[in-house]
């Protein structure tokens, strides 16, 4: 075997992880893509701003006030110790509650534009055939807007696989609990061990060239195809 | 001011600069040096007129990017594994590796009574989470285990570990409280002699191997005299006296 048991199970940890903010960010980021792809509120800028933070922000600054906030003094921190949960930095959720930070804009945009292209005239057919704006939600917008729910997941899958700077703040660096791949691969070349760095980095490298790979063909062929 | 005053200064002025012009120096520091080549760097600039662009950062990284061309002249290493190596490799110049500072590690918590002077607070296991630096790639992360082996703890205290990508990210994670306690450089927790903050058990030096650290003259420093300039302060009274102070033997 090319891998280590050490390297599998930092694997299994990566897609563990990024498979559950995946189907997080599906539950919260839908609602708010599609608040934001109808409303007309003055909010709407200030929101879609915060929502593309990540973006734009150093992971050390969002590892930093996460750090902070999740910590014993932070109010997050302090409102999981009331709840009895403890403490998030260096632990699984930790990391799960950090990515669900970090990936929020791949979900949320990509939907977004989804909903938006929709237009108002399927809505506004399906208000007339007296459907429930819930019920409209479901059998209307939520299968048109698949092609972007599709994009949202791979990228967001994508993305937590890919992060570092975060989990490397908050995690502590623990097997198969914070230990991702993106870290195992640092701590090799850190303790001098190209070869195994190598190893894991390439994998890495064909993984996302792949998901990328499938992501464009697969978005290329629906264009053709309207 | 007369003229023949202002004509003298003017004179020495111009031989000092002519002896020894400024120049930049790059320096790769190990993490734990940071409060101290602080100090160094004002000192040594104040002297000589050079100017010190230091890196602070851990060690194996450092190791990597030297042996991919980074532009450092001198390595203040957290060990004395990596000079020794970058020169067997033929990125530093042999001889010129020093001990700089022999590293003290500590048991520290940001917690005025957590943690006591014998350490018995490791017996007791009363807290959820340790932090220390990678064993693997950090000297003062290899010490802690070292002495947690020796102290028959280290199965035990082992699920209540979080590391540290270097010292730095270690003192990080008990400052904040994310961890309760863990060890860290000595350097890190003591000014002039004293604890800055919270509670510490001082190991004692005979329970883990010296952390030797030690200087090496890189490829890119060869020909620089403010490089060797600066290697010749480290080896000055006055700059082992500051390390000294920061908790350092030597």
């Amino acid at each position: 075997m090319l891998l280590s048991a050490d390297d599998l199970q930092a694997i299994w940890l990566t897609l563990r992880l990024a498979g559950i903010v995946t189907a997080i960010l599906l539950v919260i980021g839908t609602p708010v893509a599609w608040w934001l792809a109808q409303t007309r509120s003055r909010w709407k800028g200030p929101i879609s701003a915060v929502v593309a933070l990540p973006l734009v922000l150093p992971p050390s600054v969002l590892g930093f006030y996460l750090l902070l906030a999740l910590g014993p003094s932070g109010w997050i921190g302090q409102l999981t110790q009331s709840l009895g949960i403890g403490l998030l930095p260096f632990t699984f959720w930790g990391l799960v509650v950090a990515s669900v930070f970090y990936s929020f804009p791949f979900m949320v945009q990509p939907v977004q534009n989804a909903f938006e292209a929709l237009g108002e005239r399927p809505l506004e057919v399906a208000a007339t055939l007296r459907a429930s704006p819930l019920d409209t939600f479901f059998t209307v917008a939520l299968p048109l807007a698949l092609p972007g729910f599709l994009t949202a997941g791979i990228l967001t899958f994508a993305h937590t696989v890919g992060e570092f700077g975060v989990v490397l703040m908050i995690g502590g660096n623990i097997p198969e609990i914070t230990r991702v791949v993106s870290v195992q691969i640092y701590d090799h070349v850190e303790a001098m061990e190209y070869a195994d760095a190598h190893r894991l980095a390439a994998v890495m490298l064909i993984f996302s060239f792949l998901v990328l790979l499938a992501l464009y063909v697969w978005q290329h062929r629906g264009q053709r195809r309207t | 001011m007369k003229p023949m005053r202002y004509f003298a200064l003017m004179l020495t002025l111009l031989a000092v600069s002519a002896v020894a012009p400024a120049a930049e120096i790059q320096v790769a520091v190990a993490a734990n040096f940071t409060a101290p080549m602080k100090e160094i760097a004002a000192a040594f600039e104040k002297e000589t007129g050079h100017h010190i662009k230091a890196a602070y950062g851990a060690t194996g990284k450092f190791y990597a990017q030297i042996q991919n061309g980074a532009p450092f002249e001198i390595l203040l290493a957290a060990d004395d594994i990596a000079p020794a190596k970058l020169i067997a490799e033929g990125n530093a110049v042999a001889g010129s590796q020093f001990t700089y500072a022999i590293g003290k590690l500590v048991l520290w918590s940001a917690q005025p009574n957590l943690v006591d002077d014998q350490g018995k607070v490791l017996e007791t296991g009363n807290f959820k989470k340790i932090a220390l630096a990678n064993p693997k790639a950090a000297p003062y992360g290899a010490a802690a285990v070292a002495l947690l082996t020796d102290l028959g703890l280290l199965k035990t205290l082992q699920p209540k570990f979080v590391t540290g990508e270097n010292i730095s990210q270690t003192h990080q994670f008990i400052s904040t409280g994310n961890a309760e306690l863990g060890f860290v450089a000595l350097s890190q927790v003591m000014t002039d002699g004293k604890l800055t903050t919270g509670s510490a058990w001082v190991i004692p030096t005979n329970r883990y191997a010296p952390i030797r650290q030690d200087a090496v003259l890189l490829n890119s420093g060869k020909e620089d005299p403010a490089a060797l300039a600066l290697l010749n302060y480290l080896k000055s009274d006055a700059a082992q006296a500051l390390i000294r102070k920061f908790g350092y033997d030597l």
